[in-house]
């Protein structure tokens, strides 16, 4: 017996293969919008385009599903990215003035990004003065010259450097330095002022020698290389960019003060002070600058004029626009998000005479857009990829597998229905490069992500590319105080500037109370229900075609006459009366509205059933949508619970409110867009400051951190929250019959267990006659210690969970074994526990929080299939905790299977959005505009596998070494890629847990308690508005607090501890 | 009223005495009791005014252990407790409240003083040692204990807390910290956990054996050196139901000295750990067996609440046997200066105890109190 209770699970290695062969950890890819832009680039041979962010990473995106990534070593903002055309490499700038050349290379037929090479500044006497005018120390443009072999750079202090770029050294020798400029240029231009940094530079498309140079006192000089002498000089204003027309001949300029001028370069020798053409396009009164001009030209014998900035400072100072002039076509593009970065999509070959842009494609702060030139009204393109998943802030998300083709084309017809321009949309795609070698996905994945303006939007995450489906709005069916303000501010609007709202992100919020708290979608049936902050529950059925009816309204009272106790909170919606129009989709049938309205926080649909159960903090109903009739209505609360009747606007604790406040003020911050890291740091840290201050005004800098050790008591807080419920056919009052059944689980560990008598359908019928249901309470089940009920499930005799309804009956999973034998497994913060039915008795548990100190945030059952033998799965329920790592238990005997370190802990916002999917995937914010994929099973693996084809020599000499094998390690935000070896749980925890001892640390995990990094993306994180829960909060400002005062510890203990050694 | 041995099992003599006033006076009674359903103590003390007829006078009730030791009836634990000791007799004895005679319950109170009247008549008369004086306990059971004396270098103390509702808060706090360590490479520093405030009047000071800047090595077998603080927050805050903390003392003084004689309840202490704990306090121990006490409740249809029965019943009982330890400030070699006692509320009387709690560890001097 004693050799039995003490044997180590792991030991046995068969099972430690089957292991090997069921899980594996990776991060495949990440979905969305890249999370603060700051480069762009585009191959027009390869068409193939970049982005680089502020923290580093270096995306390539081709056709959909051609994606690839890059992170560079240092957390530096990428400033500049050009392609080496036709060759697959990129050369990138960052801020710290270092240059890298990145390359796409094969491995096994697939292609990967890799960094090769890259060069530092010299940093000798004589190069390091940053203000001499040799100083390589601050480049400001990079041009590339012949086919990409060389490339200059100019500098803030005026000289123009060349660089061979296969080696990425520094061709001495060559400098341009402003002195050499000068000689060319008008004394009295001169007047013994410096020329200013290099605002631009620019090659000729036909003759490589000429390189024309602007500097931004706005001297022009197009220099000859060949000669070493200035061709033709133009003497202009305050330069801001610069663009040569294909032929040579003409050149633009654009300036500071909103002006742009364009300049005849034909023949003439002496310098030029006049343009041909100089306007003001929003003038005349002061405009802010034009950042960015191009000019394309078309065989129609007009050309685009396509410019960002130069608004009216006082009227429209604060938009971002792009203004595209076609002959005597202007339209100025409106973006809600900061203009990065924007090209043309055009011919780039020397031979063609003109440039004939096919499309325009801005890169925002928050999106990216492409709009189509060569269709009249240049309408927009949708982005098969890079689609703003936060247009509205992510307020949930859920995930459905295998869905079925039949629901999936009805989706997609309806969101094709919504978009304009359905037909066209994949063909006028520009970005084309790379093929897709991935497989096209066995199943279909859905992927529904609710956000704050009461929407869910659809995505088809089957594949690499995260592609927009369809989007559902239910602001339709409330009346909200803002739906006037729209047309106001349409009718408000002048003819002048002819503004055109683009774009889809919208970060605010009509009305917070229409935010979508809980999404559950029945797959068989098409039928799904969204819940939302005011405790409105909608059910909604997809219909294809448009129709126009009523949506019947119920509320469910959850208080059940409790007395003492008063809503402070927000008001419950209120839906507009009479037949409704509502497009082809998913259609309102049925609005329930919880009293007091507070937030939805569990919903589930039992659409075999006509049921919806949905749960607050203050109770659970049951809802018969058929019937349209409520079932049951329970209170949760505890008596002692007045918190929860307060509602969210008035919080007893001020402290919680001042963390509320302080986090607001952060996400503005965010939205607004222009922020540094340092300045997301210091913010936080100001928030930190003050939480702290509030929290104990006093001896926040003499104690140490410290936690209090007591337990949970029953009077907690909050304790009503209903945090999940569940349907299920199984044995609740007797062994010998099963019937439908109900649970829900409570924020302080009760579990409530109805028996439902549903009418069963007649045979062959769809729908249930039409009688009462009934829900009798079976069972309740208080855990004793307390912890939130996270997730309940029913398995089977066999142990395997049942299949969700109509599943079985469709032939679509394997019935479940109903004979008889039926567990629940009850999931808490701390503990999971499979208990027999219908006597309720312990079977197996494993308390998690006692032995790891980690608490369960999400669980699923997912089945992981093996990759070494076809037809061998095996369910497992995995877990992701608030610790960040994703840990594997075996069902039913919740043994510890591996675990992986998956999210920073500090990333409370990733953790809270994580959802797993059914196969042992998973995904989770990163950002709040990106979604990162992962995947558990070893098998069941999206990522991407794409090929490029690529024009260069090989055979380069090459100096460097390997900066980074394998992209997938790293992830762009900088989370670190570590990977514990999937490693028994079973041994002693010490060594268990040695986090990065026998694994490669990547390099972004520094050793400082709070680098920069963390405090950048802990700040971007907070703003989506996932379930964070206040006690989240508390961890992570404790955490990063913490840090601190052990270095203070550390030195405290320093000294006692010497005291210990002289004894 | 007044049977005897009616029933098979069930065999009691209720010894009953009654003092009116000053003078003495004594009844005695004997009746039975069905043994397996003894009821609850209220229905018990009524039975006994009724069976005195005495049904307004407030008393005491006490019993004779199998040590002889006159101890207290006056709740349900203990009062199941006394009859599970009934062997078959039951010798019950009863005080007028206000008269009654605090120091007369305890230690070897009826084998010492063989003649337990005259020790009642004359509560100082010859007592040879100073004698503990307990208040009246209103809720018997056990608060803390040493455990694993001899498995544990001496360096360290393992301590478990029982936490009983939510009458007395755990009360500490823990801290981060650093220790100094002898490892392969010399001496290192290391990061450890601490223990940086004691609540007044909490658990944890009341025992005495849990001090600030402890060093907390393990929270129920399972080490924290890797944790952070918020896990091992986590981790005694799950456990603390019944939450078994090994300390490295700041105050090393205090520590056992193993070499001493171990007799009494350091020896039971041995056997018992044995049983109930792996000697390395492996994490792979089965998470059934740590903890009887966190049944869960299920309530039926009916709506009386009930604890959760594991599924597999476990013949053995794995339970670590409670140790009754006492932590004292002063005296000498188990020699207790009764004025210096602070003493929690010690027995055991639960029912998932199978064992009497050791009362006689007071008396043998082979004691595990050293300083």
């Amino acid at each position: 017996m004693m050799k039995f209770r003490f044997r180590r699970q792991g030991a046995d290695p068969q099972r430690e293969k089957l292991k090997q062969e069921l899980f594996a950890f990776n991060k495949t890819v990440e979905h969305g919008f890249p999370n603060q832009p700051s480069a762009l680039a585009f191959d027009p041979e390869l068409r193939i385009m970049a982005i680089g962010t502020r923290s580093g990473a270096v995306k390539i995106y081709g056709a959909p599903g051609v994606e690839f990534t890059g992170l560079h070593r240092d957390t530096a903002t990428v400033t500049q990215m050009h392609f080496l055309p036709g060759q697959g490499r990129l050369l990138t700038l960052l801020d710290d003035s270092s240059l890298h050349l990145w390359e796409i290379v094969h491995h096994n037929g697939c292609a990967h990004l890799e960094e090769a090479l890259s060069f530092q500044p010299p940093s000798r006497p004589g190069f390091d003065c940053a203000s001499g005018p040799l100083s390589l120390a601050r480049v400001t443009v990079v041009l590339l010259l012949a086919a990409g072999d060389l490339a200059a750079l100019g500098t803030e202090g005026g000289s123009v450097f060349f660089l061979d770029v296969p080696t990425l050294t520094l061709l001495e020798g060559q400098t341009l330095a402003p002195d050499d400029v000068l000689r060319s240029v008008p004394d009295d231009y001169r007047c013994g002022k410096a020329l200013g940094p290099v605002e631009s530079l620019q090659g000729h498309l036909r003759d490589p020698t000429k390189i024309l140079i602007g500097y931004s006192r706005g001297l022009l000089v197009i220099w000859n290389r060949a000669a070493q002498c200035a061709d033709r000089v133009f003497l202009g204003n305050q330069l801001e960019s610069l663009c040569w027309e294909r032929s040579g001949n003409t050149l633009v300029s654009s300036h500071s003060d909103g002006s742009y001028a364009v300049w005849s370069a034909g023949a003439g020798g002496s310098p030029v002070t006049q343009p041909t053409v100089a306007t003001t396009p929003y003038g005349p009164f002061p405009c802010k600058a034009i950042n960015k001009i191009l000019w394309r030209n078309c065989a129609s014998g007009d050309h685009f004029i396509i410019f960002s900035g130069g608004m009216p400072r006082a009227s429209y100072g604060d938009r971002h626009c792009v203004s595209v002039l076609r002959a005597e076509t202007l339209v100025t593009l409106d973006f809600t998000s900061r203009i990065i970065d924007f090209f043309t999509v055009h011919s780039t070959r020397p031979e063609d005479e003109f440039d004939e842009p096919q499309a325009l494609a801005v890169l925002l702060e928050e999106e990216l857009v492409v709009l189509d030139l060569q269709t009249p009204g240049w309408p927009a393109v949708p982005a098969p990829y890079l689609a703003p998943l936060h247009s509205s802030a992510i307020t949930c998300s859920a995930h459905v597998a295998n869905v079925p083709a039949k629901l999936w084309a009805r989706i997609v017809s309806a969101g094709e229905q919504q978009s304009p321009q359905p037909a066209s949309s994949a063909s006028s795609w520009p970005i084309t490069g790379g093929r897709n070698l991935a497989q096209e996905p066995s199943q279909r994945g859905l992927l529904l992500t609710g956000h704050e303006d009461g929407t869910v939007r659809f995505w088809d995450a089957s594949g690499v590319a995260l592609r927009p489906l369809y989007k559902l709005s239910t602001a339709g069916l409330f009346q909200t105080d803002c739906e006037h303000a729209d047309s106001l501010a349409q009718a408000a609007e002048d003819d002048w500037p002819p503004f055109r709202k683009v774009g889809c992100f919208d970060p605010y919020s009509d009305d917070p109370r229409l935010g979508v708290q809980k999404v559950a979608l029945c797959k068989y049936t098409a039928q799904m229900v969204v819940a939302g902050t005011a405790g409105q529950v909608l059910v909604l059925e997809l219909s294809d075609v448009p129709s126009e009816q009523a949506v019947s309204v119920a509320s469910v009272d959850l208080l059940q006459d409790r007395e003492g106790f008063t809503w402070k909170g927000h008001e419950r919606l209120s839906p507009r009366t009479g037949p409704l129009p509502w497009p082809a989709g998913f259609q309102p049938r049925v609005l329930v509205q919880c009293l007091p309205p507070a937030a939805v926080t569990a919903v589930t649909l039992h659409a075999e059933w006509s049921l919806v159960a949905f749960g607050t903090s203050h109770g659970f109903g049951l809802f018969d949508y058929q019937r349209k009739s409520p079932v049951l209505a329970r209170c949760t609360l505890h008596p002692n619970d007045s918190l929860a009747m307060e509602g969210p606007l008035s919080r007893v604790k001020s402290l919680k409110k001042s963390l509320r406040q302080s986090f607001r003020r952060i996400r503005k911050s965010r939205v607004s867009g222009k922020k540094r890291a340092a300045n997301a740091n210091s913010k936080l840290q100001e928030a930190n400051a003050q939480l702290a201050e509030q929290a104990c005004p006093h001896d926040v800098e003499m104690t140490p951190v410290q936690r209090r050790i007591e337990p949970r008591s029953a009077d907690d807080s909050l304790s009503g929250v209903v945090r999940c419920l569940y349907f299920a056919d199984t044995f609740l009052r007797d062994a010998a019959h099963h019937g439908p059944t109900m649970w829900a689980g409570t924020n302080s560990g009760s579990v409530f267990a109805y028996a439902l008598e549903v009418p069963a359908a007649a045979a062959g019928g769809e729908k249930r006659p039409e009688r009462a249901v009934e829900a009798v309470l079976g069972k309740e089940v208080q855990l004793m210690h307390r912890a939130p009920v996270v997730a309940i499930a029913v398995l089977d005799g066999r142990g395997r969970p049942l299949p969700e309804p109509y599943e079985a009956s469709r032939d679509l999973a394997q019935a479940p074994d109903m004979q008889g034998g039926h567990a629940v497994l009850i999931a808490s913060e701390e503990q999971f526990k499979v208990f027999t039915l219908p006597k309720v008795s312990a079977k197996t548990k494993f308390k998690l929080t006692a032995h790891e100190g980690c608490r369960v945030r999400k669980v699923a059952l997912a089945t992981f299939a093996s990759v070494a033998c076809e037809d061998y799965a095996e369910t497992c329920l995995a877990c992701l905790t608030n610790l960040g790592d994703v840990h594997v238990f075996s069902v039913p005997g919740l043994r510890p299977q591996v675990h992986y370190s998956c999210i920073r802990k500090e990333d409370i916002s990733g953790i809270a959005s994580c959802v797993f999917t059914r196969h042992g995937q998973g995904f989770y914010l990163i950002s709040p505009s990106e979604f990162e994929r992962f995947s558990l099973s070893a098998r069941n693996i999206t990522e991407p596998l794409c090929s490029l084809d690529i024009s260069w020599p090989r055979d380069t000499t090459r100096t460097s070494h390997r900066l980074r094998e394998s992209p997938k390690l790293s992830q762009a935000n900088g989370t670190p890629g570590v990977v514990l070896a999937p490693g028994s749980r079973d041994g002693s925890p010490g060594p268990a847990r040695s986090k990065g001892a026998d694994t490669p640390e990547p390099p972004e995990a520094t050793l400082s308690p709070m680098s920069i990094d963390s405090a950048t993306s802990a700040d971007t994180t907070l703003d989506t508005t996932g379930d964070v829960t206040v006690e989240d909060v508390k961890d992570f400002l404790g955490s990063s607090e913490e840090s601190e005062k052990n270095l203070r510890n550390l030195a405290e203990d320093e000294a006692r501890a010497c005291a210990v050694l002289i004894k | 009223m007044k049977k005897t041995r009616n029933l098979p099992h069930t065999c009691w003599q209720g010894c009953t005495r009654c003092q009116t006033g000053s003078e003495f006076g004594a009844e005695f009674r004997r009746f039975s009791l069905e043994r397996s359903k003894p009821g609850k103590f209220e229905e018990f003390y009524g039975l006994l005014q009724h069976v005195h007829k005495i049904p307004n006078v407030d008393v005491l009730v006490g019993y004779a252990d199998i040590h002889g030791d006159l101890l207290p009836i006056n709740n349900d634990d203990n009062y199941h407790k006394a009859v599970s000791t009934a062997n078959p007799l039951l010798r019950i004895f009863i005080q007028k409240k206000e008269e009654a005679d605090y120091s007369a319950f305890g230690t070897d109170t009826l084998i010492k003083k063989k003649n337990v009247l005259t020790n009642v008549l004359r509560p100082d008369n010859h007592r040879k040692k100073p004698h503990i004086v307990i208040s009246m306990p209103q809720d018997f059971r056990p608060v803390s204990s040493i455990i694993d004396v001899d498995i544990l270098p001496e360096t360290h103390r393992r301590v478990r807390l029982y936490k009983y509702g939510t009458e007395k808060p755990l009360g500490f706090y823990i801290r981060d910290g650093s220790s100094v360590r002898v490892t392969p490479h010399g001496l290192e520093k290391v990061p450890g956990i601490f223990i940086s405030r004691l609540v007044p009047g909490g658990l944890a000071q009341s025992t005495g054996l849990l001090a600030v800047n402890d060093e907390v090595l393990e929270v129920n077998g399972i080490e924290v050196s890797g944790k952070s603080l918020d896990q091992v927050t986590d981790m005694m805050i799950a456990n603390s139901r019944n939450l078994i903390i090994t300390v490295r003392p700041a105050n090393q003084r205090n520590n056992v000295v193993r070499n001493s004689r171990t007799s009494g309840s350091s020896g039971q202490s041995t056997d018992n750990s044995l049983l109930g704990y792996p000697q390395q306090a492996e994490p792979s121990f089965e998470p059934e067996d740590e903890d009887s006490d966190e049944d869960d409740i299920i309530i039926e249809g009916n709506g009386v609440p009930q604890q959760i029965p594991k599924a597999v019943p476990t013949t053995e009982s794995l339970e670590s046997l409670t140790q009754i330890e006492l932590n004292f400030e002063s005296g000498q070699n188990g020699f207790i200066p009764s004025n210096e006692v602070s003493l929690a509320p010690v027995a055991s009387g639960t029912g998932t105890e199978t064992r009497a709690p050791d009362q006689k560890l007071l008396e043998e001097d082979g004691t595990i109190i050293t300083l």
